[in-house]
């Protein structure tokens, strides 16, 4: 059955551009100039203060009042906390609080092999796992300096791009019910088990997967994989299409959405900001176009990016992305090769479980492997992924021996929320639910 | 599975990489290399002004502000030049026009962990260097906010350094003899 | 045929209307009536703190439905939630937030521990996270899984419900002085096949 790639469908969303790579932007426009964010006082947008001195804190204008949002409330973005130094309805400044989901996960990090690596990080950015172990796998492969074999580079390609697609499914169904429409829960949902129930039958579990490991991927792709995989594409279009009629088109949306947040791509790149935040600008920075890893650069998609840099830029570029990642999708299962899905070496594999009852030597290398785990030899080494929220980096340093020395991972909702207190200055209380769903957190890896 | 033998990478006059140059030194600071990554090692001192040069060079975006503690591993592959100390702090940087980044690595003594603050530079290492300061407990001059970020505020040590025992639990079984 | 508890055979009803009752009173202890409105529509409380919470979400979602049972509002404010569903890892700095909500519920109220995390600390036995969350908050049930499927959860959620009918929570509260403590198995990933094939036995 061959594949028909399927086109951004863009003519709901006229405003939004599109760029094939990173176009040299040297002119700085009058509105792109990063100078808020750089301010260090009471001019800031940042309430600068710790949390016990915003107790004491009483502002010296009446009508002005710190109010403190969450860290538990309904807007499901997990556990982040918000002062709120408020005039009125009007937002002057704001400080997010976080680390009241922090794991010790680098610290976990430390006493865990290598292989067992995996599953640490997967559950940080827990919308989107498989990225976060491609991002570890990828660095514990370049410190081994081994190659994978090239059916687990399409079949990582394969699985991250579904995870992408489930992960801007999630931020419809989140997004859709912060602005009030509940029932964006149930639609986003419906599509998001289908692809669950994908990834449940190739990977086992539906989420925090466990399946990128260094040197490849944990199992072979089960039979009858491509009919499920193109079931479940030819059944999104028609539903983005729902999508785009309940959400793009809406005149509730647009007032909720338009204008909402805007930042500037100077900002942008002053704060560190990457992923759909940073695209919504208008600056066209894609890890899989301008630095592609795996194989992206042999398969043909475009990178979206937005013209006003607010919220609905950023919800339109979400949506189009999976549509984008569809069109990925189709080329993979066209590419995809047959053999190996993960590398023979023996001293980082681990023997199929058959062998173990035939060969000592077999069983000898399992025990070593799974007991204490292999070496990695000296260095250091950093790796970034495009995960659905910006750039997932992971640093690794290795002494040379089974456990690596120290894991970090550079989480993009870390960074990009620092962008959410100048978004929020002299906006309404009620518009920061709304700007806080669009730009997409995941406390998980906020935290780690 | 070839091994780098951490020693060939000290020897300045062997070169690594075609990308660096034969004298070893870009923006006149010692370099390394790590599985083909270039690494710059500013003395602390030369900190600010090699950050400048580089965010006037083209690398507008910081990725990463973190550390590393090396007590468990004091010997390490480093420029000549440059002595080991306890704490390294590394900063990541990303040149969209030259699609590239570097690494930074800077020496941080025990006795003296404080370092500048790059905020000026890159307002968005605000939250990063916070992190570092509650996780390692290296003190940045001039950040606008040097308060805690992930632990609560009263959280007495830091967690991420070497000496900070992971503080685990030991499994308690049911119906084992002793347990309770 | 409709045989309904209280009303007996209700088969005339269509036709004959409220004269086709057997008997129009319903009589029963106070104690039954009052555990029959405790197990229906039992609002939760959102405590999603990380990964389980997407499941959490997941099981309120069209696929596996909670409104069902009722539970698909998820009350914001404690004070309108009978569950407290703490679904994920609890950190040092978010447990004195999770028992001012669990205080702030109001009685009678219950709490599930979903997932391994919340149950004894999970795969993170570190400085960071708190070893199980009935240090903090007495536990009712504890559905294990990293993380529990939405039919794990739903088990949970139904064992919890059976218990409180029969009553048999209130006598395990007052054994452990505490939560209940009822531990439901994994109906999904490699238990539920066990289960399917008959090698795992039911739950207590």
């Amino acid at each position: 059955m061959t594949p028909v790639p399927y086109r951004s469908n863009l003519r709901m969303l006229p405003e939004l551009g599109e760029v094939t790579s990173m176009t040299q932007n040297e002119t700085t426009l009058e509105s792109e100039i990063a100078d808020r964010v750089f301010r260090r006082g009471e001019d800031s947008a940042i309430l600068r203060m710790s949390e016990s001195e915003i107790q004491a804190y009483k502002p010296q204008d009446d009508r002005r009042m710190v109010v403190n949002m969450g860290p538990q409330h309904p807007s499901t973005h997990g556990v982040l906390r918000l002062s709120l130094e408020m005039e009125g309805e009007t937002v002057i400044r704001s400080k997010p609080i976080i680390g009241y989901l922090h794991t010790g996960m680098e610290k976990t990090g430390e006493q865990l092999s290598y292989l067992q690596g995996a599953t640490n990080v997967t559950r940080m950015d827990y919308s989107s796992p498989l990225f976060s172990e491609l991002a570890f796998s990828l660095a514990t492969e370049k410190l081994l300096e081994i190659e994978v074999p090239e059916r687990a580079k399409w079949i990582r390609m394969l699985m991250c791009e579904l995870n992408r697609i489930s992960s801007h499914l999630l931020f419809q169904a989140t997004n859709g019910m912060d602005i009030g429409a509940v029932g964006a829960m149930i639609y986003g949902w419906r599509e998001r088990e289908e692809v669950l129930r994908l990834l449940e039958k190739i990977t086992g579990l539906r989420m925090n997967h466990n399946f990128i490991r260094p040197g490849g991927v944990a199992a072979d792709l089960p039979d009858g994989w491509r009919d499920d995989t193109l079931q479940i594409l030819s059944n999104l279009p028609e539903r983005l299409e729902d999508f785009d009629g309940l959400f793009t088109g809406q005149p509730i949306w647009h007032e909720r959405l338009q204008g909402v947040g805007v930042i500037n791509s100077e900002e942008c790149l002053a704060l560190g900001v990457t992923g759909p935040l940073l695209r919504s600008t208008g600056y066209a920075w894609d890890l899989r176009k301008d630095m592609p890893y795996l194989h992206y650069d042999q398969v043909d998609f475009d990178v979206l990016v937005g013209t006003y840099g607010d919220c609905f830029d950023r919800f339109a570029i979400r949506l189009n992305e999976i549509r984008e990642s569809i069109r990925i999708v189709y080329q993979i299962l066209e590419k995809m090769p047959s053999g190996d899905y993960r590398t023979q070496d023996k001293k980082i594999t681990p023997p199929p479980r058959t062998r173990i009852d035939e060969s000592m030597e077999a069983l000898i290398h399992h025990f070593k492997i799974f007991t204490e785990g292999f070496k990695v030899p000296a260095g250091e080494v950093y790796v970034a992924v495009e995960s659905p929220r910006g750039e997932l980096g992971c640093y690794i340093v290795s002494d040379g021996g089974p456990k690596p020395y120290r894991m970090h991972i550079r989480g993009p909702s870390f960074t990009n929320l620092q962008v959410l207190p100048h978004m929020l200055q002299n906006a309404l209380v009620a518009d920061a639910v709304a700007v806080i769903s669009t730009v997409d957190p995941i406390m998980g890896e906020v935290d780690r | 599975m070839t091994e780098i033998d951490p020693q060939e990478d000290n020897n300045a006059e062997t070169e690594t990489n075609s990308a660096i140059p034969s004298d070893q030194t870009m923006y006149e600071v010692p370099i390394s290399n790590s599985r083909g990554q270039t690494i710059l090692h500013p003395d602390r001192d030369q900190y600010l002004d090699t950050i400048k040069k580089l965010s006037e060079d083209g690398f507008k975006v910081c990725i990463d502000v973190t550390a590393v503690d090396y007590l468990e591993n004091p010997e390490r592959d480093l420029p000549n030049s440059i002595s080991p100390e306890r704490f390294e702090v590394v900063i990541n940087l990303l040149s969209h026009q030259k699609k590239e980044r570097l690494r930074l690595r800077i020496q941080v003594p025990e006795s003296d962990p404080v370092i500048s603050s790059i905020f000026d530079f890159y307002p968005g290492s605000e939250a990063l260097e916070r992190e570092v300061y509650d996780l390692f407990g290296i003190e940045f001059e001039g950040h606008p906010d040097p308060t805690r970020i992930l632990m609560p505020e009263n959280w007495n040590g830091h967690p991420l350094r070497k000496d900070y025992d992971a503080g685990a639990i030991p499994v308690q079984f049911k119906n084992a003899p002793g347990a309770g | 045929m409709p045989n309904v508890p209280f009303l007996g055979d209700t088969s005339r009803v269509a036709d004959e209307g409220l004269e086709g009752l057997d008997h129009n009173f319903l009589t029963g202890k106070i104690e039954d009536l009052v555990k029959w409105s405790r197990t229906r529509s039992m609002w939760p409380a959102t405590f999603g703190l990380a990964c389980c919470a997407l499941e959490m979400m997941a099981t309120g979602a069209a696929h596996y439905d909670l409104a069902r049972w009722g539970m698909e509002v998820f009350r914001a404010s404690p004070r309108q939630a009978d569950l407290m569903i703490v679904a994920g890892r609890v950190s040092q700095k978010m447990a004195p937030i999770l028992r001012q909500v669990y205080d702030q519920m109001m009685e009678p109220k219950w709490v599930i521990s979903m997932g391994v995390c919340a149950s004894s600390g999970g795969m993170f036995n570190n400085y960071a996270l708190v070893q199980g969350v009935d240090q903090i908050v007495p536990v009712d049930v504890y559905a294990p899984g990293c993380p529990p499927g939405p039919e794990t959860l739903m088990h949970a959620i139904l064992q919890l419900h059976e218990k409180i009918e029969s009553g048999e929570i209130t006598r395990r509260r007052d054994q452990r002085d505490g939560g209940a403590g009822i531990i439901v198995e994994q109906r999904d990933g490699q238990t539920a096949t066990q289960m399917i094939i008959g090698q795992r036995g039911q739950d207590q």
